[in-house]
Formats: structure tokens, sequence, C-alpha cells
């Protein structure tokens, strides 16, 4: 009997067994927090205080410039090309790796990663090689008068490059671990394909789509490398957002350039709070662990 | 709507899931397909519902061939073992999944849908439940669901893949019966499949035992159970006694005990023997004997090793002289009148010996 109360006397509440003691847990969290402060508030500080530094008119006027605004539309025409023809592009690769077996499906899974393994120079340099003046296609398109290295399809094709993995990658794993159990339901019940795709599948990933593609917006808008080889610097007609900043920097035109940074800078905090936005909807529609007890009424 | 499958094979890479098999299920019969993982039976129910395709064989819906009729076509009910149900739809939306997709001609009028959906929702006994998610629901209340979605479109046939598979013992047994007494009211084509061989039995009209991508025997429960057709639907239906003895013409010699054994003569005169031959004998535990005097029914002399006597029937298990483990089930009365103890030495006599 005494041997059963000492088991069910709770022994004295001690630390976890995983918890370091607290001058370790502080040390740890004060290098941490020393870190970002250096490496990432400081710099964001940095870029506001640069860009208002002459003033709010100085500011606004570096961004009314008509090659500030030229570069700002032609980001923003990139993305608006790139990111839906990702969005198609990751659906489709990801609903082809996760729901069918075919011959080639691992080689087609380690080629979605091949972006992310290669600088987005040489990615850009692949484009001039191929559709360059020099390139293999380059006196054809000459001889057809199309222009795509130092032109806008130039800044398209290497942005789709550069950017293609991140849809698919967000959702190859969260259709593999959805199973193709409900859309096997929905056809047994009469469901046609597109029905099922619309009324299941997609109600299913787009959480995890919609991440994908806030990546994808933001890294679009951001590229410069890649971007950098392909496009020609050609002031107001082939300049995006990251290379006018470039250029305006290397002209000691700090003002101007870092107006133009702090646009970029409040997309990536934009992205940033539209991504944790997106994590805390999945996470609080994510199927509950407890589940209630079977009671049959009957 | 009767079912016919007929010499149907079925390959998954190098594994051979289905060989040459044939079956009819009657209209309104629920049928069982029971057998070990990997037994093919599970295939078999995918490739009546259209979610596979044959290598060969066809399939016929009423004596019309549907080997080829899309999945969609078929209008078949079907129960997944892990229900499948739309995690983003609420019950309601789920049992209505089947009426909301077709096409417009055909789709009941939105408050035909939602008498429809409410109708099932009360047979199933979840009416209360529409507006919840399937997150939210227990297994047992899941399963329901999944039923309720499947008849939603009022199909001809039935199939439930593991249906209970997934839930504890209780409810499974809860569910078992509920099932039996929808089928009886709603009068559907049932085919069930189960690795369960109690479920089996309690619930279906005939079993079809399945092993190894073929089938071993048709019956009803009670033809399955009491004349199996073979070792291996005798060994999965239950726990059985093997023993050892030879074969002299008709008889079968166990130790000290005869039975008539027909076939024995053929083997003799087929087989290359000429003398005796052996044969083993099974025996089911309930039909096992325990005796204190040996007597002219005695098989062999055992010792017990151990009883197991909380349970409707005491279970004792005994050790022979050539070591042997053999398992016992007495009624508590006998197990009392004969006071039984760990250590004593016994004689097994069989009510019933099977030869193969």
């Amino acid at each position: 009997m005494s041997a059963t109360v000492a088991i069910q006397s709770k022994p004295k509440r001690s630390a976890e067994p995983l918890t370091e003691p607290a001058p370790v847990r502080w040390l740890l969290i004060g290098v941490a927090g020393l870190f970002l402060a250096l490496f990432l508030f400081l710099p964001l500080a940095a870029v506001f205080v640069q860009a208002l530094e002459h003033g709010v008119a100085t500011y606004f006027a570096a961004l009314r410039e008509p090659d500030a605004r030229a570069a700002i539309r032609l980001t923003l025409l990139t993305a608006a090309i790139v990111v839906p023809l990702n969005l198609l592009f990751g659906i489709a690769a990801a609903w082809a790796i996760a729901k069918f077996e075919f011959p080639g499906k691992s080689t087609l899974t380690t080629l979605i990663d091949l972006p992310f393994a290669v600088s987005p120079v040489i990615a850009g340099l692949i484009y001039v090689l191929l559709f360059g003046r020099r390139g293999y296609f380059g006196p054809w398109l000459d001889a057809h008068n199309i222009h795509i290295i130092f032109a806008l399809p130039g800044i398209v094709l290497a942005t789709l490059f550069v950017t293609f993995p991140l849809v698919a990658r967000e959702l190859i794993p969260l259709m593999q671990t959805q199973g193709t159990q409900e859309e096997e339901a929905a056809a047994v019940l009469g469901a046609r394909g597109w029905q099922t795709f619309f009324r299941v599948t997609l109600p299913n990933i787009k959480w995890g789509l919609l991440y994908g593609v806030i990546l994808c917006n933001a890294r679009a808008m951001g590229e410069f490398g890649a971007v950098s080889v392909v496009s020609g610097h050609i002031r107001g007609l082939t300049n995006t957002m990251t290379l006018h900043v470039e250029i305006l920097y290397n002209e000691y035109n700090f003002a101007a350039a870092f107006a133009i940074a702090s646009l970029l800078t409040l997309l990536a905090l934009l992205t940033l709070g539209a991504k944790s936005l997106v994590e805390w909807r999945t996470r609080r529609m994510a199927p509950a662990t407890d589940e209630p007890k079977d009671e049959l009424a009957s | 709507m009767s079912i016919s499958v007929r010499n149907v094979s079925k390959t998954f890479g190098t594994f051979q899931a289905l060989r040459d098999v044939s079956l009819d299920v009657q209209t309104g019969e629920l049928v069982a397909l029971l057998g070990p993982s990997g037994s093919g039976k599970t295939t078999l129910l995918r490739i009546i519902a259209g979610l596979e395709t044959p290598d060969c064989g066809t399939v016929y819906f009423h004596g019309e061939e549907a080997t080829n009729r899309r999945v969609q076509e078929r209008r078949v009910g079907f129960v997944f073992q892990h229900y499948a149900l739309f995690r983003h739809m609420t019950v309601f939306e789920n049992v209505a999944f089947g009426l909301r997709v077709r096409p417009r001609r055909l789709r009941p009028r939105r408050s035909e849908i939602r008498e429809r959906v409410q109708k099932l929702l009360e047979l199933v006994q979840l009416d209360w439940l529409a507006d919840r998610y399937p997150s939210q629901l227990s297994g047992g209340q899941r399963q329901r669901v999944a039923l309720a979605r499947a008849l939603a479109v009022e199909p001809k046939v039935l199939l439930l893949d593991e249906p209970f598979g997934a839930l504890d013992a209780k409810v499974r047994q809860e569910l078992r019966r509920w099932l039996r007494r929808l089928h009886n009211e709603i009068n559907v084509t049932g085919v069930l499949v189960t690795h369960d061989q109690e479920e089996a039995l309690e619930v279906a009209d005939r079993v079809v035992v399945m092993n190894a991508g073929q089938i071993e025997q048709v019956g009803t429960p009670e033809e399955v159970f009491h004349n199996p057709a073979s070792e291996f639907v005798l060994n999965f239906l239950g726990h059985v006694n093997v023993f050892h003895g030879r074969a002299e013409g008709t008889k079968a010699i166990f130790g000290s005990l005869q039975v008539d054994y027909p076939n024995g003569a053929n083997n003799v005169n087929n087989g290359s023997l000429t003398g005796s031959l052996g044969v083993r004998g099974f025996v089911r535990p309930h039909d096992l004997e325990i005796a204190v005097e040996p007597s002219e029914n005695t098989l062999l002399a055992a010792t017990i090793v151990r009883i197991h006597a909380a349970g409707p029937q005491a279970k004792i298990e005994l050790i022979s002289e050539l070591g042997e483990s053999i398992q016992v089930e007495t009624s508590q009365e006998r197990y009392r009148q004969l006071e039984l103890a760990a250590g004593q030495r016994v004689y097994v006599c069989p009510r019933q010996i099977t030869i193969f």
C-alpha cells in the first residue's frame, strides 16, 4: 500500500530534462538576439534612414523620376507574367509527381531543384548563349526581328528559371502526404476530372499554394544576378528595380538608390507578414489531434 | 444488382495480386471477402469498383459487361478504409457531394438535396453533426459519414474496404451489427473486405476466403467454419491443433485412436508408397475433450501447462510427450467438474478430427 502511495505522490517539479540552466539559456538567447540586431534590424533601419536623409520631398521625387517609374513598371510586369506561369507549372509538376507513377519521375524531381543549385548568373548566361546575338538561335531571331536578350522576354525567361522551383517545392510534400484517396472518393461519387480538381484537390492545397506564390513573387521582384546578365541595363527600358538601385548607387546618388531600395524592403516586409498570416491559417486548419470519443446513439 | 467476376487477374510490378479469380454475388446479398493482407481481396474490390483495371478477365453488373465502364459511370458506393472524407467540407457537404457534381439535368434541386442529405444523416444517426468538419469527429462517426456519403448517390452496389479496421474493438462490434441491420433495411448488394474472420462470419450472408490471389472457398459462414475446404481455410478461421498420425488403408491412426480415412486408399494406390503414409489431423480447441482416465477415444496423453479460466470458456494449454503444444477450450462447468490444475497429467480425446 505504501508503495502505491509513494508512486502516486508527484515528485517535486524540477526543470524539464532537456532544459539547460538559466545562464546558458540567457547566453544563447542573447547571442541570437545580438546577431539579429546587427545583421538584420540595423541594415533594415539604415535603408530607411538613408532613403529619407534629404527629406521626404527628395524621397518622393526619386520615386517619381521617369527612369525609376519605368523600373518599377518593368518589375511589376515581370512578376505579373512569371508568377501565374509558375503557378500553373508548379501545380502541374506537383500533381504529376505526387499522384502518378511514371518513368523519369525521380529525374523530374531532381531537375526541379536545379535552379536552387545553379548560380543565377549562370542561369542568365545560359539564355545569352541560347538567344544572344552570337548564340545558337541568335541569327535566326535577328533575321525575324525578335528580341529576347536585352529585352523583356529575356528578363521574364531568366526570372522564370530562377523562381520555378518555389511553387512546386511547396506543393509536392503537401500533395504527397494527402495522397489520392479523396480524389478516388470523388471519382466513385461521379465527379469528373475537373470537378475533382476544383472541388477537392485545389481546396486542399490552397494555403500551400498561396505560400508558394508569395515566395515566388518576392523572389521574382528581388532577382538580381540572372536578370543583370540578360537585361543590358538600358535605362528606362530594361532596368528592373534591383538593377536601377545598382546604377543609382554607382552614380553616388545614394538618396535615390535607397529610396528604390526601401520599396523592395517594404515588399520583403509585406511578404513576411503575408507568410506568417498563411502559416497561422494553415495551423488553424490542421486537423485537431484530440478526437472525441466514440459513442453510438442506438 | 448482381455482380459477376470472370477469370480476373491483376499484377502489380512483379507481384501477382489476383490469379484467375471468378466470383458471383447475387442481388441483395452481403458477401465478405476474407483473407490475410496480400491475399488480393482489396484489389478484387477495387476492380469491381473500377478503381483498378484488371490485366485480363471481365466484370459484369447485372449481366452487362462493365469491365471498361469508367468509375464515374459505375454508380457504386465505396467506403474507404481510412474514410477518405473531404477534409475541407462539413459533414453535410461531404454527403451532398455526390448529388452536387451531377450534370445539371440530373441534379436534384437544392431543397431536394438538403432533404435527402438530412434523411441520410438521420439514417446514420449523425444529423446533429451536420455542420462539423471531419477532423472534429471520432473514428466511428467518420465511418458513418463515409457510409452516408456513399449511399447518397443511391448505389445499387455498396463496396466496403475494411470498414471497421481502424476502430477499437467495442465500437467495431457495435458498428458491425448496425451495418447488418442497415443492409437489411436498404437492400443493396454489398461486398465487404475484411481480415477479421469474426467480422466476416457475423455480418455476411456468404464468405469468400482468399489466399495468395486466389479464392480458397466460398460458402455460408456455417459452411466455411464447419466444413473448411482446405487447410488454409481451417487455419485462418481460428486456432487449430495439428496431430501427426499415419494412414493404413482407409483408416488413419493417431496413437491408439482409429478414424475413417476414405482418401487413404487412393493415396496408397496412386503413390509409390505401399505401406503406411503420414497424415495430419486437425482439431479445433473446442472439439477436444479432456479426461482424467484413458479410454478407447484417447488421442494422446499430455500435461497441463497453463489454465486461463477468465472468460466464457476455460482455455487450457497442454504439452504432449513429444513436446507439441495443444490448446483446449472447455465449458466452465466441465472445467470445475474435472478439478484440473497445472502440472496434472490428462488424456485428450477429439470429438471431431479433420483430415485433408
